[in-house]
């Protein structure tokens, strides 16, 4: 996005959703944007400008998206300037129209006491193969382990339930599934459920 | 025997003094999951939980069901807490449809999910009881929460699964002169509780047992992002009721709880001071509700989202706090549904805990992490 | 008369018939023995598989006490039991330890299916994890419907197969 930190690309509603489903009309009203939250994605977009994008502000909300590359240093930034210590959840959706899997964390704050309301989502995107072979592909993403400790069964979790691969996961390994799991990673929107 | 070890078991190359033990599934002491641990003689060296036997792809199926069918199996995880754990898909269901819910239906939900919390709290204090071969704090807690297991039956119609919270309020009124009893009964069950102090809390046995067993530190526990009372047991005062308030919250009076030890016995005592709190609000709350009104918000068939829009809510369970992720589409059926739940997140602290522990602590240390392994499952 | 009647050749035979011929007689009050030797100390395994367990615990709290039917608290060792409750949902992976456990039990072994999900799959019918009721894995003897049954169904179900041990062959003849 290249609007500069004044006027925020401030959309209700996002690109979280499929992109071959049609954007959403603007909103109707003009809401008034919460001025904490504003700061804070001022703050993000200051640094950073046109590598993140802004995706909304809502209260006690905040959503970026940044690409894969910037991930780890964005991330780095928000712990360490921002204060944010712990990612609180995970979550991997698939976008089979925009051939790319998208990685969502939630990141929140204990010790500093004026976020403790606040989340960060921080997203980002990794590509997505049409015949997934878990690990040996290109759908990945780097850890963000080392930054956050708390991602590690997260993305254990995500690796097999999508097939993205966290580089620099010390423990890449299953979870939750079977260990003779040989089907596809079962959360991606073309496994298909018995009978649906 | 292959040296190759089949995923999922390949823990670290050992010499010969150490051995490789699997706790589960079928233990006393590891109630639905596998827990592999390394001791060398009586001490761990190395624990790699296994959890994903009650694996069931609950996100998975909530793509394929609307907005309201996703309710009743949304709740299975944890079924004597189901309150809970339907609280914030319900919230956040509220938020992308955009519906104000009925003050009235406000107080009720925080009374269900204060007595819902209580009910899981006894269930899991039962077997934290058996876990350390206390037979008496088995039966007490699993013979007390029966009473208010007949409040939700009264308010919701069943025992465990009450599918209660609908977006847009809770699914029926409360019984006629329902305020009279739930009062009394939380008024009894206050008492009951206090005494378990003598036989469990304040029993130099248990003491002995918990004390000093799996030190988690303040910074441990913030950097290894647990929640709920593991959290709270470490130091770190952070509760979602007090902190990001939903519903009537901010209008209750209670408090939260909080202990610096950091160790197994703090954190098993942590839900318990969390109860009496339960108490209060019930009280505070039975007081301020509005003693008439709507309940319930009626919805169109088949809601759908605005468009195509994301959410994320969270409530404090009784194991901590759980989030609910919802991406929608703007059609019947949500596009993505996660669960962050209490019991996943507090599960990464298990290898650290055992971590140089005795063997014979580790159903002290396991259970204490109040974990449910069906909720971490999902 | 009788000795004419055994040679050395034939002892075997007349020894055997005349065991047939005890056996016959004293079968029915001996099975009766110790099938009620077995209803009133059934001993189900610690094995719990999904949320069910909640109430299979509760089946054993004060209220409820299942104890006071023979059915005795599920803390034993593997090798004592001769019950199995499975409680709820059976998952792929919990589907081989679920066999390797009831194999390793002694002879005779009884199954109570608790729960919808073990009966059908219940309302995970559609998932990908999950085996649509156990009966592929383990020869059921008791379905307890219900979505976790109340404890006083399991309790039902449990009297059931109490019936059901009566009416048994308590010993299987060559
Ligand atoms: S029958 Fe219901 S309560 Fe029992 S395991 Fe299945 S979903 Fe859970």
């Amino acid at each position: 996005m290249s609007s500069d930190s004044d006027n925020e690309p401030i959309e209700t509603t996002s690109d979280v959703t499929p992109a071959s489903t049609k954007s959403s009309p603007t909103p109707e009203k003009e809401i008034e944007l919460p001025k904490f939250e504003k700061d804070l994605a001022d703050k993000i977009v200051e640094k950073f400008n046109t590598r993140v994008k802004v995706a909304f502000v809502k209260p006690d909300r905040v959503r970026i998206n940044v690409g894969r590359d910037d991930i780890k240093e964005v991330a780095e930034f928000l712990r360490d300037v921002l204060n944010f210590d712990h990612a609180e959840s995970v979550s991997g959706v698939d976008y089979p129209q925009d051939k790319e899997i998208e990685v969502v964390y939630h990141l929140g704050s204990y010790t500093d006491s004026s976020l403790s309301r606040q989340i960060l989502v921080l997203a980002t995107r990794a590509q997505r193969e049409e015949n997934p072979i878990p690990g040996n592909d290109a759908t990945k993403l780097p850890s963000l382990r080392e930054v956050f400790y708390s991602v590690e069964f997260h993305e254990r979790e995500i690796f097999e339930m999508f097939g993205v691969y966290f580089q620099g996961h010390p423990d890449n390994r299953r979870l939750l599934l079977p260990e003779d799991w040989a089907d596809l990673p079962p959360l991606r929107k073309d496994f298909a459920i018995k009978g649906r | 025997m292959t040296n190759e070890l089949p995923p999922g078991l390949a823990l670290q190359k050992v010499d010969e003094r150490i051995m490789t033990l699997n706790v589960g599934p079928q233990h006393p002491g590891s109630g639905h999951m596998r827990i592999i641990v390394q001791i060398d003689g009586d001490f761990i060296v190395a624990c790699d939980p296994d959890p994903g036997y009650v694996h069931r792809g609950e996100e998975k199926m909530a793509e394929y069901r609307n907005y309201i069918t996703n309710i009743p199996h949304l709740e299975r995880p944890v079924i004597h807490d189901s309150c809970n754990i339907l609280y914030p898909y319900v919230l956040g269901v509220e938020e992308l449809l955009g519906i104000e819910v009925p003050e009235r239906a406000k107080y009720i939900r925080v009374i269900a999910s204060e007595l819902n919390r209580c009910v899981y709290t006894m269930y899991w204090l039962a077997i934290y009881g058996i876990f350390l071969g206390h037979s008496t704090m088995f039966m007490w807690p699993a013979g007390d929460r029966e009473l208010l297991i007949d409040l939700l039956e009264k308010m919701t119609g069943a025992r465990v699964t009450h599918a209660h919270f609908v977006p847009g309020g809770v699914r029926n009124d409360l019984p006629p002169n329902f305020e009279d009893v739930c009062l009394r009964q939380v008024n009894y069950f206050e008492k009951r509780i206090k005494e378990y102090a003598a036989i469990f809390y304040d029993n130099p046995i248990l003491i002995a047992r918990t004390a000093n067993t799996g030190i988690l530190s303040r910074e441990d526990a913030i950097r290894l992002g647990t929640t709920g009372s593991v959290l709270r047991a470490s130091g770190v005062d952070y509760d979602l009721r007090k902190k990001e308030p939903y519903d009537v919250y901010e209008e209750l009076d209670f408090q939260t709880n909080v202990l610096k030890e950091g160790d197994s016995y703090a954190r098993s005592k942590i839900p318990w001071l969390d109860m009496m709190e339960s108490c209060r609000i019930i009280r505070h709350a039975l007081q301020k509700m509005p003693k008439s009104g709507s309940v319930r918000v009626k919805l169109k068939p088949n809601p759908k989202g605005k468009g195509l829009d994301s959410v994320y809510k969270r409530v404090e369970s009784g194991r901590g706090s759980l989030g609910c992720y919802i991406v929608s589409d703007g059609k019947p059926e949500p596009y993505r549904v996660k669960l962050s739940v209490g019991s996943f997140r507090n599960l990464i602290a298990l290898p650290y805990l055992l971590k140089g522990e005795k063997l014979g602590n580790m159903p002290a240390v396991y259970w204490s992490l109040n974990y449910w392994p069906v909720e971490a499952d999902r | 008369m009788l000795k004419d009647l055994i040679t050395p050749q034939n002892a075997n035979v007349f020894v055997g018939k005349l065991g047939d011929i005890l056996e016959q007689a004293i079968d029915k009050p001996l099975g009766y023995a110790i099938n009620w030797g077995r209803i009133w100390s059934l001993w189900p395994v610690h094995i719990e598989t999904a949320c069910c367990s909640v109430e299979f615990g509760a089946a054993s709290s004060p209220r409820y006490d299942v104890e006071r039917f023979g059915i005795i608290e599920a803390f034993g060792s593997l090798r004592q039991c001769d019950l199995i409750v499975v409680q709820g949902t059976i998952t792929r992976k919990m589907a081989p330890r679920l066999r390797l456990v009831y194999d390793q039990m002694p002879e005779p072994k009884y199954v109570i299916a608790m729960g919808a999900c073990a009966i059908t799959g219940g309302l995970y019918f559609d998932s990908y994890n999950v085996l649509p009721g156990i009966d592929g894995v383990l020869p059921v003897d008791v379905y307890v419907p219900g979505c976790p049954p109340r404890p006083e169904t399991l309790i039902q179900g449990c009297m059931l197969l109490q019936e059901k041990i009566k009416r048994m062959k308590a010993r299987k003849f060559v």
